[in-house]
C-alpha cells in the first residue's frame, strides 16, 4: 500500500466545498517504452457524509503526479471528506481531510 | 588649402570621438559589481515601474497578469511539495560513513541556500551549493549525483524551501571573486549561437515583449526561484540544467553543468539579484 501519496485541501467558499488533490503516482504509460505494462490509477473516489460526490475513472493518459480539483454542494465547514485511490496493480491509499 | 585643413579638422574630431567611446567603453567594463548592480537594477524598476522590486521573482508571473492567474492556482497547491518532502528525506539520510550533508555545510545545510553560489579563497573559484553537496558526497565515499535533475534536485528543493523570504547575499570580496564575476558578466553579454544572441537580448532588452507565444521573463531575481518544477520537463530540474537549456534554444552547444563558464554566470546573475527575497523551489511552465 502506497503511504502519503496524497495530498488534499477542502474550503467551504460561499455555498460550494472547493476540494483540490495532488496525488503521487508514476502513471507510467507504454507511450515511451520505459515499461511494458502501463502503471495507472484506475479509480479515485471522493466520499462525504458516507456518499459518493466524485468519482473519476482513469487510464493511462493521465499525467504523472495528478492534480484534481472540483466543487460540490451540500458540504460544510468542519464535515470530513474521504479521498480514495486504486491503480490498475491493485494499490491503493486514501486520506481523510476536514473541510474548512 | 582651406579644403586640407578642414579634412584634417574633421579626422582629428572623428579621432577624438573614438578615443570617447572607447574610453567610455572600457570604462563601462571595468565598472565594480556594486555599481553594476545598481544600473541593473535600476534598469528593469525604470522598465516595470508598477511592479515592486520583490515581485521580479516571480519572473514573467510578475509582469503578465493572465499567466499569473494561473500560477496563483499552481502555486496553491505547487507541483514541488513532493519534491521538498523527498529532499528532506535524502538530506536526513546518513552516507556509509555515517555522517550526514549537514555536516558538511555551513548552519548544518538549513538556510544557507540563498547565499550560495560563493567564491572559495581556498579553491579559488565560484562553488555551487550543488557542488557542495557532491563534494560532501565523494568526501564520505559516496557516488556523487547527476547535476541536472533527480535526487540533486531534490536535495536542493529542501534545502532552497527553509531559505524562503531571505534575502538574497551574494558577497564578491576580493580580486579573484571580482573576475570570476566579470567571465560570468561577459558570458551574459556575449553573442551565442546559431541565433547569434545573448543572455541579455532577450532578458534584459526585449524582457516582457513576446518570443512567440511565450513571454520572456527579466533577469532580475531569475535565480530566486530554483530549483524549479517545470511543466516542460515535468520534474524538478536545477538552474544549470536550465542555463544549457537556454544555450540550446539560442542553438549553442551547452556547457557541461557546473562548469566553470555556467558557475561564473550563476555568480553573476545571482549578484544582479541581490536583495531579492528568495522564493525557490519554483514552478513554472
Amino acid at each position: 500500500m502506497a503511504e502519503n501519496s496524497i495530498k488534499i485541501r477542502a474550503k467551504k467558499v460561499d455555498d460550494l466545498v472547493h476540494v483540490k488533490t495532488l496525488i503521487k503516482h508514476e502513471m507510467t504509460s507504454t507511450m515511451h517504452g520505459e515499461t511494458s505494462s502501463p502503471l495507472f490509477i484506475q479509480e479515485v473516489n471522493f466520499e462525504h457524509n458516507g456518499s459518493t460526490v466524485f468519482k473519476a475513472n482513469w487510464g493511462s493518459s493521465i499525467s504523472k503526479n495528478p492534480y484534481l480539483s472540483f466543487k460540490f454542494e451540500g458540504g460544510n465547514s468542519g464535515e470530513s471528506i474521504t479521498v480514495s485511490w486504486i491503480d490498475n496493480a491493485g494499490d491503493t491509499d486514501s486520506l481523510t481531510a476536514i473541510i474548512g | 588649402m582651406k579644403l586640407l585643413s578642414q579634412k584634417r579638422l574633421y579626422k582629428y574630431c572623428c579621432n577624438a570621438t573614438l578615443t570617447l567611446i572607447i574610453g567610455l567603453l572600457s570604462f563601462n567594463l571595468l565598472a565594480d559589481p556594486a555599481s553594476d548592480k545598481e544600473k541593473f537594477q535600476n534598469f528593469f524598476s525604470k522598465k516595470f515601474p508598477s511592479i515592486e522590486f520583490n515581485e521580479f521573482a516571480n519572473g514573467v508571473y510578475a509582469i503578465d497578469p493572465e499567466s499569473r492567474a494561473q500560477w496563483k492556482d499552481i502555486e496553491e497547491f505547487p507541483p514541488y511539495v513532493f519534491a521538498i518532502e523527498e529532499g528532506e528525506k535524502l538530506f536526513k539520510t546518513p552516507f556509509i560513513t555515517g555522517r550526514t550533508y549537514a555536516d558538511c555545510l555551513p548552519d548544518r545545510g538549513i538556510g544557507i541556500a540563498h547565499t550560495y553560489p560563493r567564491f572559495n579563497v581556498r579553491k579559488n573559484q565560484v562553488v555551487t551549493l550543488a557542488q557542495e553537496l557532491n563534494t560532501c558526497r565523494q568526501f564520505n565515499r559516496e557516488e556523487p549525483l547527476p547535476w541536472g535533475r533527480g535526487d540533486l534536485a531534490l536535495i536542493l528543493a529542501y534545502l532552497a524551501s527553509t531559505s524562503r523570504g531571505k534575502e538574497i547575499s551574494i558577497t564578491i570580496s576580493n580580486a579573484a571573486s571580482e573576475d570570476a564575476y566579470n567571465k560570468g558578466k561577459k558570458l551574459y553579454y556575449s553573442r551565442t549561437g546559431q541565433l547569434n544572441i545573448s543572455c541579455a537580448h532577450c532578458h534584459v532588452d526585449n524582457a516582457g515583449k513576446r518570443i512567440r507565444a511565450d513571454i520572456l521573463s527579466p533577469a532580475l531575481g531569475q535565480t530566486s526561484h530554483f530549483p524549479v518544477y517545470r511543466a516542460r520537463w515535468g520534474e524538478m530540474g536545477t538552474l544549470h540544467r536550465r542555463f544549457a537549456e537556454c544555450s540550446e534554444l539560442s542553438r549553442a552547444k551547452a556547457f557541461p553543468l557546473q562548469s566553470e563558464e555556467y558557475r561564473n554566470l550563476e555568480y553573476f546573475l545571482s549578484y544582479m539579484g541581490n536583495g531579492i527575497e528568495a522564493n525557490g523551489p519554483g514552478a513554472r511552465k
